[in-house]
């Protein structure tokens, strides 16, 4: 299984992504009088500092976690995204497979968590679409947890339209944004 | 009325000059697609322009914002046998056998460095009657915006309704192809022209909503990498996250009394519903409660209802629901064509904008709340949303595409003039009209 952690890969995966989760969200403006936003992703979701803590015996160490989904985000698309219908998010029988791949690695480590982000073609309301998003990574999110995963290990984002996978105005390219993206964190 | 007109023009004119940044070059190319057959004839004569002064063609602007308006025609400059700067220059006989129902006259002077008083006047051709004649008192970069007032003082005098040329306009404009793309909130004035970003961010930002009083605009960002609502003060920037519950945080909607935002939030189960957001106390009251998803809260003027989207019946419909403690039921109000989203009222609280799923086709119509939600489709496009009124309910401007482009579109409301606002570069969204008056 492709997901099995190479030692040798254990610290560089985790210092890239470590780099990921650099505060990219906000670029500010060279301007004098408008906003210039200050960036206040630095001041949320980080990791607590400080104190000690305490690891069951056995479990993965951070850098194990990190590794493991390092190697699975990077897996082709076509095994960590599942694509819907028109309007609808029921989850076709063909991407029974990805689930149960998912399901298997997060209950065999109890420390990776998902993240599930839904996304609709760009038709139609984007706030509405956000709702439809929204019922599609749950869809996903209760088929993991029917496989056993525990709800701790799920997060759920909608996007709506708001970042399709492809630019374009047909339906090659709506049925390719119609999609629940499976993201692991560590 | 002069001394008092032309003092709230000056602190317009401060105020608008203070409160934005980070202009960006920007040409917007108007098309009008369709036009309306009864425009109204109209001579705009070029200004006169003293030595040393600002190029700026005041008279264009104004000829462009009444042309775009679908209701005026200016004349166009070649077709001018003359130049009056005042209604003494004027020869009625010449502009009324040019076929001109009326004729705007003006002047420049410079009575200090950087400084200009702007008199212009407004005389019925037939009739030789003097419509209007004021002063304005500007400096350089308040020119334009005099010129959108002074096409809001012509639109009121010959219309007899209050021009909203000098107000402006919020969007999201995308650049970038995926995945490496920006997503920019625009305030510009209502031409398109003059854009300046005011949050930028290389996350989705989403469904701006002006501030009754035009200072604030709420928007949604993903800058954290999950939705928050932020209330961004336009005149300094200070940006306020105002709503970042657990799941979904959409679709800020402003109280008539600026106090409240009517937002939608998610629970673990990911059923949007929509609850009330004090602002001050940052308490939060549900309003509705169903397993659908409802979402797009849009208030009535009264501030005693709600309007929203709710697929509680099946496909996204709209229903109206009495925020008044202890009402229950929401009721249903939108019931031709299978799909109707994202409700905004008209300024008069007549109408409903909404986007309707019309064969596959995504348009936007208007519901009229008197008569039983009759619906009036005003668009042509494939793929159009995200309606807004202007303040004076004239028109809706809203996002469209042309050649696969997302870009800013104008509708008036009896659907018969239709135009294109075509930005040099990216994709425009979700475009929201200011209010009158953002002093």
């Amino acid at each position: 299984m492709k997901r099995t952690m190479a030692m040798s890969l254990m610290l560089t995966g985790a210092l890239l992504l470590a780099a990921c989760h650099g505060k990219s969200a906000v670029k500010e403006q060279p301007t004098a009088a408008t906003a210039v936003p200050a960036n206040p992703a630095a001041t949320t979701g980080g990791t607590g500092s400080g104190g000690t803590s305490m690891t069951p015996l056995g479990a993965d160490t951070p850098a194990q976690l990190a590794a493991l989904a390092q190697s699975g985000n990077d897996a082709p698309l076509d095994e960590r995204t599942i694509y819907f219908d028109f309007d609808k998010s029921e989850i076709k029988s063909q991407y029974d497979g990805i689930v149960t791949n998912y399901a298997k690695t997060l209950s065999a480590h109890p420390g990776l968590k998902v993240r599930l982000e839904g996304n609709t073609d760009d038709r139609g309301s984007r706030e509405y679409n956000i709702g439809l998003g929204e019922r599609r990574a749950q869809a996903v999110r209760q088929a993991l947890m029917l496989q056993g995963v525990a709800d701790s290990q799920i997060t759920t984002v909608s996007y709506g339209a708001e970042r399709p996978a492809v630019e374009g105005n047909d339906e090659t390219a709506w049925a390719k944004n119609r999609r629940v993206d499976l993201v692991y964190q560590p | 009325m002069n001394d008092q007109l032309v003092s709230r023009f000056l602190w317009m004119v401060l105020l608008v000059g203070a409160t934005l940044a980070t202009p960006v070059h920007a040409e917007f190319v108007v098309q009008i697609t369709r036009g309306q057959d009864t425009a109204i004839p109209i001579a705009v004569v070029p200004f006169s322009i003293p030595p040393g002064a600002s190029p700026f063609d005041l008279a264009a602007l104004v000829g462009r914002d009444l042309d775009g308006s679908g209701r005026f025609k200016s004349m166009s400059r070649r077709d001018m046998i003359d130049q009056p700067h005042s209604g003494a220059e004027i020869v009625f006989d010449d502009w009324k056998r040019l076929s001109s129902d009326y004729i705007l006259v003006g002047s420049e002077s410079v009575p200090a460095p950087d400084r200009y008083d702007v008199n212009f006047e407004l005389y019925n051709v037939l009739t030789h009657q003097r419509l209007l004649g004021y002063q304005i008192h500007t400096d350089t970069a308040g020119l334009r915006l005099a010129g959108h007032q002074i096409a809001d003082q012509v639109f009121k005098a010959v219309l007899g309704i209050r021009g909203a040329f000098a107000t402006r306009i919020a969007y999201i404009l995308v650049l970038g192809q995926v995945p490496h793309r920006t997503y920019q909130l625009i305030v510009a004035d209502a031409d398109g022209e003059d854009p300046h970003v005011v949050m930028q961010s290389s996350q989705p930002l989403m469904s701006p909503a002006w501030s009754p009083d035009g200072q604030k605009l709420a928007y949604v960002s993903f800058e954290d990498k999950l939705p928050s609502i932020y209330v961004q003060t336009l005149k300094n920037g200070a940006r306020v996250r105002v709503s970042a519950s657990a799941g979904v945080n959409q679709a800020p909607a402003w109280s008539p009394d600026g106090r409240e935002l009517a937002v939608t939030l998610s629970n673990r189960a990911g059923n949007l519903d929509i609850y009330l957001l004090d602002l001050a106390t940052r308490a939060l009251t549900r309003v509705t409660h169903d397993p659908g998803i409802d979402t797009e809260p849009q208030w009535s003027l009264d501030g005693r209802s709600l309007y929203f989207t709710s697929d509680r019946d099946g496909g996204p419909q709209i229903f109206e629901k009495s925020l008044r403690l202890g009402s229950r039921g929401a009721r249903r109000i939108s019931f031709q064509d299978s799909y109707n989203a994202r409700p905004r009222l008209s300024p008069d609280g007549t109408h409903l904008a909404v986007v309707t799923g019309v064969g596959g086709a995504y348009r936007i119509a208007t519901l009229d709340l008197a008569h039983n939600g009759d619906m009036q489709v005003l668009t042509h496009g494939r793929s159009d949303e995200s309606p807004s009124y202007a303040p004076n309910g004239a028109e809706i401007i809203y996002a469209t595409h042309v050649g696969g482009r997302g870009v800013l579109a104008l509708v008036s409301t009896d659907g018969r003039v239709q135009q294109t606002l075509a930005s040099p570069e990216g994709e425009v969204q979700e475009p929201v009209w200011g209010p009158f008056g953002s002093e």
